[in-house]
C-alpha cells in the first residue's frame, strides 16, 4: 500500500507560487487599513531624553504616532520561552523587553515610536520629522568584552552583563586530568561569527480588531501561529486567547528567525484596537538586519585530548555566547541544551565538559538560526578533529573512523548514552563517511593535491561528520531543561462524507513542502488518492493547536501526530465496515482504500464507510456518527540524524581567493517520505552553512553600530558561489516514531560549515603554512593574510 | 504632485496616477494588486521584484512608475498563457526549483530573459545570470536544473 511514501511526488503547493498567487503577509489588504513604520534607534545605547512628534503629526495622512509612554504599563513586554538558571541555582536574569523603549535604547534598531498613516510613504515621511533627543552612552557588542570588569552595562540589574552561566558533562577536574595525561592536546580559540538569517520575505504583520465580535485577527510571517497567540495573549497583552486569531499565511522562509514572538506583533494588535483601524507593518530589509533575531555569535576556547592511537580521551569546551540586548523566545536554550548536549558528536569521548557564559550586549537579539546551537557544537568538534589530524600527522578520515560510536539500531541494541545528557536513538556512522570518501575519490584527490603544490592554485579537503538532535522534543524532558512550553504536535484528520480528507496540522510550512509530504503519508496510510487529501495549516482558528515548525520537527512530531489520527479514523472505520459487511472487525483487512473480509471478495470502500458515518441510517449500535479524529503526539525522544560532509577547495596563492570546487554530503535522516524534498532541504542547508564559512557575517563595531546591515554590505551567497552539490544518503530509521523519520531541515547547515574551513586549513597546511584557524567568513584577504605568516 | 501614466501589463492597458517618486513595483503591487512581484530588499540587490519591461528583465524597485509610462510590462502573472504554464514555470515545479516561493517570480523572470538571449546556457552561464537574484531556500542547485529543464523544453518546442 505504499504508492506515495518514498516517491519524489511533485509539490502540490507549487502551482500558486509559480503563478504569482502566493499570499504572503504583505499581499494582504484590508479596507480602511493604515500602514505602520517604526522609528528605530540609530544608537546601540542611549537614554531617550525627549521624543518630539509635533511636526510629524502635521503631515497630511498621518493617523497616529505612539511611543513607549503611550503603551499602558500593564503591557509587560515580550517574554522569553526558556529559562536556564545559573550553576548555583540562581534564576536566569530576564530583563524587560518593552514593545517600544521606555527611556533607554539597548541596540541599534530598538523601537522608539510607531507612525501610522494612510500609506507607508507618508508614514516614512512623517517618521523623518520625529525628533528624538538621545543621550548617547558607551556600548559593548562583543560577548567576551561584555564580561570584562568595567564593561558598559546593558541592564542595570544584570551585573557583569551575565544572563546565566551553565555547565554540563563530567566534572571539570576529571576532564582537566584526562587532558593533562593525554598524548596530544589540540587547542583552538575561535569565533563562530554572528550571521543574519535573511529569509527572502521580510517579517510583516497585519492586525485587525473587529468590534462586532470583540476579536483580533493577526496575519504574521511566522513559523508557529499558536505559540505566538499563547505568548502574546497570556504574557504580553492579557487578551483572552479565544479572542485572538493568528494566521501564518504563505511565509517566505524562516530559518528560525520567524519562530519567535516579536514586539511588532503585540504592538500592532494592541494598536489596532487603540486607533480603531487595521494596520499593516512590513519590515524593510535594512530594518530586518537590525531586528530579525540573529544566529551563532560564540567566542570559544576548546581543547581535545588524544591517546597515542588517536582515540579521543577528553574534551573541554568553554564558550561566551552573545544573547544580544534582550532575550528572544528560545535564546537561552540555543547555547546550552541545543549546543552543550551535542558535544560528544559521533565519538566515544569518555570525558566531556561544556562551560557556557550567556552574555547580554548592546546588539540585536541572538536566537535559533537553522541548526541553532548544533552547528556551533559541530563546528567546535569538527574543527578540532581535522586540526588534530594535521598536528598528529594522521588521516582525518581515519581519525574519525577510530573514534566513531559503534552501530546501534535502538531496537536490538539500546540507544547510546552520552556524557552530556542525551541518549542517541539509533546510529550507524561508518557508512556515511565511507560513502562520502568513495564519492570524492579520496586517494585520487590526495594525488591531485600533491601535484597542485607546484602551482599557484593549491587544493584542500575538509571533513565534517556530525550528529544533531532534532524532532524537538519530549515535553517532560524539555520542561526539566527549562522550556516553558510542551513540544508535542497536534493533528486532526477530518474525513468528509464523500471520503475526501482534510488534515489540520499544527506544523507550519514556509517552504518545507508539508502540503505534499503530509498528503503523501495520509494518502498512503488510508489507501486513497493524493488529490483527495488537503493539508491545512497556519491558522489558529481552524487548527486545534500547534507548536509550529523548527528544529527539524515537522515530520517526526507533526507527521507522527497525523499517523496517530489516521489510526483512529481507520479503527472507527473498521467498526462501520464490519457492520456493513456483517462481519467481525477482527476478520477484516484494510488495503487500497477498502475493508475486505479475509479470504473472501466481500469488501466495502473507504468512501462508502465515510458516507455511512455521516448518514448513519444503517449503523452500529452505540457508535457515534462522524469520522473525524484529533491526536496530540509527544515524542519519546529527540531524533538524531547524522552525516558526513566533505569540501574541496582551491586557493589562489597570489590573492587568497578561495573557490569551492566540490561539496559532497552523505546524510542519514532516517526514513524518507519524499526524496526530492529532502534533497532540496539538504541543498538549502548546505548553502547556508557554506555561506557562513565563506561569505556571511554581521559586523558590529565597538560602539555597537551594525556596519553591514544591508544587501550592499552583507555578503549573501549567490548562485555563482556554489558548485552543484553531490549528495547521497544512508537510512537508519528512527526507532521511536511511527514513520521512522528523523528530520532533514537543518542537517546541511550543521555539517557543512566546518568542512569548508577545514578544507582551507588543509590546503594551507599541506602547502607549508601551518595555520590553525582562518576566521569566518574566509574572505580572500583573510586567507591571503594567513599565508603571509 | 500626481502623474498620469498608462502601462500595458500582461497584455492589458492600465491607467494610473502615481507620485513622481513611486516605484514601478509599488504601482504593480498596490495600484494593480499584482502581488506576485515581491519586494525582498531596499537596495536593488535581491531580484525578487524582477519583471520584464519592454521585453527585458529589470528590477522593478529600480524603475520609477513614471518611467514605465507607455511601456509593456510582463509580470509572473503574465507568464502562463491560457492556463498553460510557461516552460520555466513547469521547470521550477518539475525540478523542485522553489521552496518558500518568495524569490521564485523574480528568478523565473530573470531566467526567461536569459533564455531569450542564450537558448542553451551552460551551468556556469546560468549561475552567472542569476547573480542578481537571491534565494535562501534552495542553495540554487535545483534552480539551475529548473532553467536547464526549461531550456531543453523550449529548444525542443522550436526544433
Amino acid at each position: 500500500m505504499t504508492n506515495y511514501i518514498g516517491k519524489s511526488v511533485k509539490r502540490v503547493e507549487d502551482k500558486r507560487f509559480i503563478t504569482g498567487q502566493g499570499n504572503y503577509t504583505d499581499d494582504i489588504k484590508i479596507p480602511n487599513m493604515v500602514h505602520a513604520y517604526i522609528v528605530r534607534s540609530p544608537y546601540a545605547h542611549a537614554h531617550v531624553k525627549n521624543i518630539d512628534t509635533a511636526e510629524a503629526l502635521k503631515v497630511p495622512g498621518v493617523v497616529s504616532i505612539l511611543t513607549g509612554a503611550d503603551i499602558p504599563e500593564a503591557i509587560a513586554g515580550v517574554p522569553c520561552g526558556w529559562q536556564v538558571d545559573f550553576k548555583n541555582g540562581d534564576t536566569m536574569k530576564e530583563p524587560p523587553h518593552p514593545l517600544l523603549v521606555r527611556g533607554t535604547v539597548r541596540h541599534v534598531g530598538d523601537g522608539v515610536a510607531v507612525v501610522m498613516a494612510e500609506t507607508k510613504a507618508i508614514a516614512k515621511d512623517a517618521a523623518d520629522l520625529i525628533d528624538v533627543d538621545y543621550d548617547v552612552l558607551d556600548a559593548v557588542a562583543d560577548p567576551k568584552k561584555a564580561a570584562e570588569p568595567g564593561a558598559p552595562q546593558v541592564h542595570p540589574d544584570c551585573p557583569g552583563n551575565l544572563c546565566f552561566d551553565w555547565e554540563l558533562g563530567n566534572p571539570k577536574e576529571e576532564v582537566a586530568a584526562a587532558l593533562a595525561s593525554a598524548h596530544h592536546v589540540t587547542e583552538l580559540d575561535f569565533v563562530n561569527q554572528r550571521v543574519v538569517p535573511n529569509a527572502m520575505e521580510t517579517r510583516g504583520v497585519v492586525a485587525q480588531y473587529d468590534t462586532a465580535y470583540d476579536k483580533y485577527t493577526i496575519w504574521t510571517s511566522t513559523q508557529n501561529p499558536h505559540l505566538i497567540r499563547l505568548l502574546m495573549c497570556a504574557f504580553v497583552l492579557g487578551i483572552p486567547e479565544h479572542k485572538v486569531r493568528v494566521v501564518g499565511p504563505d511565509v517566505g522562509g524562516g530559518f528560525g528567525s520567524k519562530i519567535f514572538h516579536y514586539a511588532e506583533e503585540a504592538l500592532l494588535v494592541w494598536a489596532s484596537k487603540h486607533i480603531g483601524r487595521p494596520i499593516k507593518w512590513t519590515c524593510d530589509r535594512s530594518e530586518a538586519f537590525m531586528t530579525d533575531a540573529h544566529g551563532r555569535d560564540h567566542n570559544s576556547n576548546a581543547k581535545m585530548g588524544f591517546d597515542k592511537d588517536g582515540k579521543i580521551v577528553a574534551l573541554q569546551a568553554t564558550t561566551f555566547a552573545n544573547l544580544g540586548a534582550y532575550l528572544s523566545t528560545f535564546a537561552p536554550a540555543v547555547p546550552t541544551y541545543l549546543h552543550g548536549t551535542l558535544m560528544q558528536g559521533l565519538y566515544t569521548t569518555p570525558k566531556v565538559n561544556v562551560d557556557v557564559k550567556a552574555m547580554f550586549t548592546h546588539t540585536n537579539a541572538v536566537d535559533a538560526y537553522r541548526g541553532a546551537g548544533r552547528p556551533e557544537a559541530t563546528y567546535l568538534l569538527e574543527r578540532l578533529l581535522d586540526l588534530a589530524a594535521l598536528e598528529m600527522d594522521m588521516d582525518p578520515a581515519e581519525l574519525r573512523l577510530k573514534n566513531f560510536i559503534p552501530a546501534f539500531d535502538g531496537v536490538e541494541q539500546p540507544g547510546y548514552q552520552t556524557q552530556v545528557a542525551l541518549q542517541y536513538d539509533s546510529g550507524n556512522y561508518e557508512p556515511v563517511l565511507k560513502r562520502a570518501l568513495e564519492m570524492v575519490g579520496y586517494e585520487n584527490f590526495r594525488k591531485d593535491q600533491a601535484a597542485a603544490l607546484s602551482t599557484n592554485k593549491i587544493l584542500g579537503i575538509g571533513f565534517s561528520t556530525y550528529i544533531e538532535a532534532c524532532g524537538i522534543a519530549p515535553s517532560a524532558v524539555v520542561g526539566a531543561l527549562g522550556a516553558r512550553a510542551g513540544l508535542f504536535e497536534s493533528a486532526q484528520v477530518r474525513v468528509q462524507p464523500t471520503g475526501k480528507v482534510s488534515v489540520y496540522t499544527g506544523s507550519h510550512s514556509h517552504g518545507q513542502g508539508h502540503e505534499t509530504t503530509f498528503a503523501q503519508i495520509v494518502a498512503d496510510k488510508m489507501g486513497i488518492a493524493l488529490e483527495d487529501v488537503e493539508i491545512i495549516h497556519g491558522d489558529s482558528d481552524s487548527v486545534a493547536f500547534g507548536m509550529g515548525t523548527y528544529g527539524s520537527r515537522s515530520l517526526a512530531v507533526g507527521g507522527s501526530a497525523i499517523v496517530k489520527s489516521i489510526e483512529k479514523v481507520l479503527d472507527k472505520g473498521a467498526k462501520v465496515a464490519a457492520h456493513l459487511l456483517e462481519a467481525s472487525v477482527d476478520d477484516l483487512d484494510y488495503a487500497e482504500g477498502k475493508w475486505t473480509v479475509k479470504g473472501t471478495d466481500k469488501s466495502v470502500s473507504f468512501g462508502d464507510v465515510s458516507l455511512t458515518a455521516y448518514v448513519p441510517h444503517n449503523y452500529p449500535e452505540g457508535l457515534e456518527p462522524g469520522l473525524d479524529f484529533s491526536s496530540f503526539y509527544d515524542p519519546a525522544n529527540f531524533t538524531y540524524p547524522f552525516g558526513a560532509h566533505i569540501a574541496i577547495v582551491e586557493i589562489d596563492k597570489e590573492t587568497g581567493a578561495t573557490k569551492l570546487l566540490r561539496f559532497i554530503a552523505v546524510d542519514d535522516v532516517g526514513n524518507v517520505i519524499n526524496p526530492m524534498i529532502v534533497d532540496g532541504q539538504i541543498h538549502g542547508g548546505l548553502a547556508q552553512g557554506i555561506g557562513q564559512a565563506m561569505h556571511e557575517g554581521a559586523l558590529y563595531d565597538d560602539t555597537g553600530q551594525l556596519i553591514n546591515g544591508s544587501y550592499m554590505d552583507y555578503c549573501m551567497p549567490r548562485a555563482d558561489d556554489f558548485p552543484s552539490f553531490e549528495i547521497d544518503r544512508t537510512v537508519t530509521p528512527c526507532p521511536h516514531n511511527p514513520l521512522g523519520v528523523k528530520g532533514a531541515g537543518e542537517a546541511g547547515c550543521i555539517g557543512s560549515t566546518p568542512a569548508v574551513v577545514n578544507a582551507v586549513v588543509d590546503a594551507l597546511w599541506k602547502a607549508g603554512y601551518k595555520v590553525k584557524d582562518i576566521p569566518m567568513p574566509m574572505t580572500p584577504e583573510r586567507v591571503w593574510t594567513a599565508m603571509q605568516g | 504632485m500626481k502623474n498620469k501614466i498608462s502601462v500595458n501589463v500582461n497584455g492589458k492597458q492600465y491607467e494610473g496616477e502615481v507620485e513622481g517618486r513611486e516605484l514601478l513595483v509599488n504601482f504593480l503591487r498596490e495600484h494593480l494588486s499584482l502581488t506576485g512581484t515581491h519586494i525582498g530588499c531596499d537596495t536593488s540587490s535581491c531580484g525578487a521584484c524582477t519583471i520584464h519591461l519592454n521585453g527585458h528583465a529589470v528590477k522593478s524597485c529600480t524603475v520609477l512608475a513614471v518611467q514605465a509610462d507607455g511601456a509593456e510590462v510582463t509580470t509572473v502573472e503574465g507568464l502562463a498563457t491560457n492556463g498553460e504554464l510557461h516552460p520555466i514555470q513547469e521547470g521550477f515545479k518539475e525540478e523542485h526549483g522553489l521552496q518558500c516561493g518568495f524569490c521564485t517570480p523574480g528568478m523565473m523572470m530573470t531566467a526567461v530573459d536569459l533564455l531569450k538571449s542564450n537558448a542553451n546556457p551552460t551551468e556556469h552561464e546560468i549561475r552567472d545570470a542569476l547573480e542578481g537574484n537571491f534565494c535562501r531556500c534552495t542553495g540554487y542547485h535545483n534552480i539551475v536544473k529548473s532553467i536547464q529543464y526549461a531550456a531543453k523544453k523550449m529548444n525542443g518546442a522550436t526544433a
